[in-house]
């Protein structure tokens, strides 16, 4: 089983390297874009097909792989 | 009195801490992170550093440490609890003080002296100083722009649990003097039961005029006088 965990910067929370980024772009000669956050994307890979390994990875996701004061995630199962 | 000192796999300011609370008289150790019981200790210093190399978030990983879990329980029966720079990130990312630390606005890793205002003499860390008192300290981070929501900033400060704030040599405080981004220049604060203090500015780099500054001394002057301690300095 794998899964993918996007993690993001809450909207609310300042993206600095995102600002950053958007920056370098419209130097680029792309000036129609507006904004760009910078994330992290995650891989991995489970052993088996733990019942509960769906509820383990969210607890996971909210105590480790992202800190809920300032960022979301997004979690993807593909079995 | 005893203190330790905390060390993770990247830790770069022990040394520095354990060798301003020996000459101030202080029976201090070194704690590995490894450590499962951290008891009989007045005083838990986590120093600053970059902790498992700062991956995934800045204290994120050092948080799951062994001696972590001793260090909340030290918290909740009332140890004191010194938390600097990435000290500070680590009690954040373990839920010993609220909010976060984020990459400072400028993306620049900063290195200077600056100023900070006592906002509070009222904690263990600071009660050698008085209310605005001005302290010229050393930063050195990457990631010290506190965050936090409104709710909790402002009980925050409802709570007068913000202990530091950036300011300029007068004691000002304004967007000017926050060389990070911090949210209402914030520099420093302590949990509500006051034994937890988290810090971005180093004091143990300013424990000797030789090296710039002796104002450091404060904040562990202040919990020897906590402790009813006689300075051996």
């Amino acid at each position: 089983m794998k899964a993918k965990v996007i993690v993001m910067p809450k909207q609310s929370v300042l993206d600095p390297q995102g600002v950053a980024v958007r920056d370098a772009v419209q130097h680029h000669g792309m000036s129609a874009v507006k904004s760009v956050r910078v994330g992290k994307f995650m891989e991995i890979e489970i052993d088996g097909e733990a019942a509960d390994a769906e509820a383990r990875l969210h607890e996971l996701c909210r105590d480790l792989l992202s800190n809920p004061v300032i960022e979301d995630y997004e979690l993807t199962l593909e079995r | 009195m005893k203190a330790a000192v905390i060390r993770f796999p990247g830790s770069n300011c022990d040394q520095d801490c354990h060798l301003v609370l020996r000459e101030l008289g202080v029976d201090v150790e070194y704690v590995w992170h490894k450590e499962e019981y951290v008891a009989g200790y007045d005083l838990i210093v986590l120093p600053g550093g970059f902790s498992y190399g700062d991956y995934l978030r800045c204290g994120a990983i050092a948080r799951f440490s062994p001696v972590m879990k001793a260090v909340v329980e030290a918290a909740a029966k009332g140890t004191l609890i010194l938390g600097i720079c990435n000290g500070f990130q680590i009690l954040c990312e373990a839920g010993l003080l609220p909010g976060a630390l984020i990459r400072n606005r400028s993306l620049h890793f900063i290195c200077e002296f600056l100023n900070v205002r006592v906002e509070s003499s009222a904690t263990a860390f600071t009660n050698a100083a008085q209310n605005g008192a001005v302290l010229n300290l050393p930063i050195a981070h990457g990631e010290g722009c506190y965050v936090a929501d409104e709710e909790t900033l402002r009980s925050l400060n409802a709570n007068r649990q913000v202990v530091l704030r950036y300011c300029n040599a007068s004691g000002i405080v304004d967007p000017a003097t926050d060389p990070n981004g911090s949210v209402e220049g914030i520099a420093g604060i302590c949990n509500l039961e006051r034994n937890v203090f988290g810090m971005m500015p180093h004091p143990e780099r300013a424990c000797d005029a030789r090296i710039g500054s002796r104002d450091g001394r404060i904040f562990f002057e202040s919990v020897l006088a906590h402790l009813g301690v006689q300075s051996a300095a």
